[in-house]
């Protein structure tokens, strides 16, 4: 947790010899907490000040790391219950399980149709991060060769899964390039494992199979080995379970200040399903609920889709609705006679808009007022969307001067704006277009 | 030394709302349907009572819905031609509750024999809104009120533009009433608050603070919701109200759920899609302290009481106790 300043300036040297460039030791002590200043601009801090202070400043929740190629996700450093108290940060990574017991070629197979999957979302391409693999057999030969069936087609992020060292050794070998997720360590491997994950400067994950107090022990020896990018498994795989164990983690690591379980959490929930629309709500659940990174044991896109967009959601910042940038867009490259039709900025609304537009084949302008991010109707309600604001969207992007025509077609659900709209904008004819955007491309056959 | 495990004291409970009314109390109902009376977030059986389960209600239609997805019609058939044989398969298929939406077409008289012929096909308890047009709903719903007393039915929707003619009718005939505002903490207290100043007793409102469907503002939604519940347990008295949202509605106006031809392929197989739109829609609705969840499709009915089911029973407690 965080130090006060006066907190702080007790752990300094008192001396006041200004060398810092502040006056008093205490005025530096009050730029430390609010984070204005740096420690080391003081060359007489004792290294056991040090070490406290920088413990102090640590995150809460630690910040893990899995790499591959380019490919990175990153877990932890949350600082809230609820993301209305600010946000969330991190998105849960994302992968699928193979097994090397499968067939190699099925193996591929799946890893290449994840790699393959991007959806896009408002603008943005959605997909999953990688890959696990984890070892049924013991031999670490055939996890070599699963894992190399995956990296062959996969480069995403990896997660190994193995409880014998030698195994997960050969998971590594077989996938150079990559900084995977070891998992997992429990009361009688973490020695080894803690060994092998130091070497191959990977994190590494621990399983409790007997509550939070042996994730904090398990993970108490783990860094004093030396250990520190760490993953839990708090171990319970049912819906009820694993909620309470999520929920206590997060209030012991963001409000106990329990340094031992400051970390991010991985879930299973195919372990915790009996049927594949269990496992489906399990995910949700996890995605919303705390997970770092989830493994799920099925993919479809149409599940996929879905997980995307829920992560996409929940970790949008509150502060800031996803939003696109004001002005003239060009769908289908249209000329001076085709139609102009008017929207907010909100990425939901744009892309709704534009997507239609743009899958009709039709040609057709798209202005998009500045309505602070906000859908027709809210914006309209917030008094954000209405005829001045639409007439200042036609002024600023000089449209009149691209196209032939004086017809502006207006959102279905704000045909109360055309009586206003005729009279800030003379000379214009206004259209109501359709309620819902689905509709757009029947309307503009119609037109044309 | 073993980990203190951290518990909220919370002051504040969720208040108890029962829907339905059977023959002793003056209705019907061979089913009797209690919500609320959460003293902890939801789901933590560790801190706190989660006296009852969230409860799942299907929407039918007084008329068959031109303008529902092609999936949903074809799911019910010829049910939803008739709103008696439609709440009977309703019923069958495991629902809590029934939706009845009136339409703009039906007249008075039209509504008050709709309601009693679903009440007929059912003793499930029942809700019913009207088609969203302040004068309609008003004559709609006065007239039901009155032909359904003693039910103890949910009317609505109360909104902040139109609720005090269908607050009267709850209150004169013995109903409970839906009050609904654009997902704001403030306005959700200011329209119980509205209410309650008719005369209508808190334990027969139903807070619903909107929602948005998955990837059509749900984040909005959930976090209304979780601060709702937040400050119920705090001890806000007008926030104590259980929730009841419409993932359903909200799921099926989107393409993802609405549309089967011309989307992209990573949007996958229709019906699985759909369903899964509508299914964590509301699931993620649940987690955030829905107390009854209205949704349109059988099969995401049964997801939804699975899900909720898991998430009532506390396998191995000992641990989240410890
Ligand atoms: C999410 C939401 C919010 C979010 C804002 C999200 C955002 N960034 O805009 C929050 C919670 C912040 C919010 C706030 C408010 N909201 Co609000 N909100 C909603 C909600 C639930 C969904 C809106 C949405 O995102 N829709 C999805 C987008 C894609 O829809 P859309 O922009 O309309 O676009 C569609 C069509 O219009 C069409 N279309 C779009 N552009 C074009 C262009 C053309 C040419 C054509 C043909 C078609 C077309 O295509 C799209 C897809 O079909 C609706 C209720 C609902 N379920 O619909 C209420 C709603 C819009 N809100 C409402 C209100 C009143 C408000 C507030 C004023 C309440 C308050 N607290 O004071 C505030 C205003 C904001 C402020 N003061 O800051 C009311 C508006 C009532 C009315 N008819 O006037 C609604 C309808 C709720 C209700 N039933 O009361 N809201
Ligand atoms: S340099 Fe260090 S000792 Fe000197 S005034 Fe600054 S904080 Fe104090």
């Amino acid at each position: 947790m965080a130090l006060t300043g006066l907190q702080i300036y007790k752990l300094l040297p008192q001396t006041n010899c200004k060398e810092c460039n502040f006056p008093t030791c205490l005025a530096f002590a009050m730029k430390l907490a609010a984070k204005q200043a740096e420690l080391a601009a003081c060359p007489y801090v004792s290294d056991e000040a040090k070490g406290q202070l920088e413990t102090a400043a640590a995150p809460p929740i630690r910040l893990v790391t899995v790499s591959s190629n380019g490919h990175k996700v990153a877990a932890g450093n949350e600082t809230v219950l609820f993301r209305h108290e600010k946000t969330f940060y991190h998105p849960p990574g994302l992968f699928v399980r193979v097994r090397d017991s499968q067939p190699v070629a099925e193996v591929g197979a799946l890893a290449a149709q994840v790699a393959g999957y991007t959806v896009d979302y408002v603008g943005m391409d959605l997909a999953f991060d990688g890959m696990a693999a984890q070892s049924d057999t013991g031999d670490p030969n055939a996890f070599a060769r699963c894992v190399a069936a995956v990296r062959q087609v996969n480069d995403g992020a990896l997660i190994l899964m193995s409880e014998d060292p030698a195994v997960l050794q050969a998971g590594l070998d077989a996938a150079p390039g990559a900084v995977p997720l070891l998992y997992g360590a429990n009361r009688e491997n973490w020695s080894a494992l803690g060994k092998v994950a130091k070497e191959a400067k990977a994190p590494l994950a621990l399983r409790s199979r007997d509550g939070l107090d042996e994730l904090a022990e398990v993970s108490k020896k783990l860094q004093a080995a030396g250990v520190q990018d760490l993953v839990l498994d708090p171990g319970r795989r049912d819906f009820c379970g694993s909620l309470a164990a999520v929920t206590q983690l997060r209030r012991l690591a963001l409000k106990h200040g329990a340094r031992d379980l400051g970390f991010p959490l991985i879930a299973f929930p195919g372990e915790g399903a009996e049927t594949p629309a269990d496992e489906a709500a399990l995910a949700a659940q996890f995605i919303a609920k705390y997970a770092g990174f989830v493994v799920l044991d099925q993919f479809s896109p149409a599940l996929a889709y879905p997980l995307l967009v829920l992560r996409a959601n929940i970790f949008t910042d509150p502060q800031k609705p996803i939003q696109v940038q004001p002005g003239l867009y060009e769908i289908n490259n249209p000329q001076a006679g085709d139609p102009l039709m008017v929207t907010t900025n909100f990425s939901i609304t744009y892309f709704s808009v534009a997507n239609e537009v743009d899958s009709s084949g039709h040609p057709g302008w798209l202005l998009v007022a500045d309505a602070e991010g906000m859908s027709v109707l809210t914006a309209w309600a917030a008094g954000k969307f209405d005829a001045s604001t639409i007439a200042k969207a036609v002024q600023t992007t000089n449209v009149a001067d691209k196209i032939s025509h004086r017809k502006l077609i207006i959102p279905g659900q704000v045909a109360v704006l055309s009586g206003d709209l005729e009279e800030e904008l003379p000379g214009w004819e206004i259209a109501v277009g359709p309620r819902e955007a689905v509709d757009l491309p029947g309307y503009l056959k119609v037109m044309a | 030394m073993p980990i203190q495990l951290p518990v909220e004291k919370w002051s504040g409970a969720v208040r108890e709302v029962t829907l339905g009314a059977g023959p002793a109390e003056g209705g019907s109902r061979s089913r009797i349907v209690t919500v609320g009376g959460e003293t902890t977030l939801p789901f933590l059986h560790f801190e706190g009572k989660i006296p009852h389960p969230p409860q799942v209600a299907l929407e039918i239609k007084s008329r068959r819905p031109a303008d529902w997805s092609p999936l949903l019609l074809e799911t019910w058939g010829d049910a939803a031609r008739d709103p008696a044989a439609w709440a009977a398969a309703a019923e069958r298929a495991g629902a809590d509750l029934i939706l009845l939406t009136l339409d703009l077409a039906d007249s008075p008289a039209e509504a008050q024999k709709t309601v009693a012929s679903v009440l007929q096909a059912t003793g499930l308890p029942l809700i019913v809104f009207g088609p969203g047009q302040v004068e309609k709903d008003n004559e709609l719903l006065v007239a039901v009120a009155e032909s359904a007393k003693g039910e103890r039915l949910v009317l609505g929707v109360c909104e902040e533009k139109n609720y005090r003619t269908i607050v009267a009718a709850a209150l004169a005939h013995g109903h409970l009433v839906n009050s609904r505002t654009p997902m704001d903490v403030n306005l959700s207290k200011q329209l119980i608050i509205l209410i309650h100043d008719m005369g209508m007793p808190l334990d027969r409102i139903l807070m619903d603070p909107s929602t948005g469907a998955l990837g059509y503002g749900i984040e909005y939604g959930y976090s209304v919701m979780e601060r709702l519940r937040i400050a119920a347990l705090q001890g806000d008295k007008m926030t104590q109200q259980p929730i009841l949202v419409t993932p359903g509605e909200e799921a099926w106006k989107t393409k993802e759920g609405k549309v089967g031809t011309d989307v992209p392929a990573e949007w996958g197989d229709w019906c699985e899609r759909a369903i899964h739109w509508e299914t964590l829609t509301a699931t993620t609705l649940i987690h955030s302290g829905a107390d009854v969840v209205v949704v349109r499709h059988p099969e995401s009915l049964v997801r939804i009481q699975r899900t909720v089911g898991a998430l009532m029973t506390e396998k191995q407690a000992e641990m989240a106790m410890a």
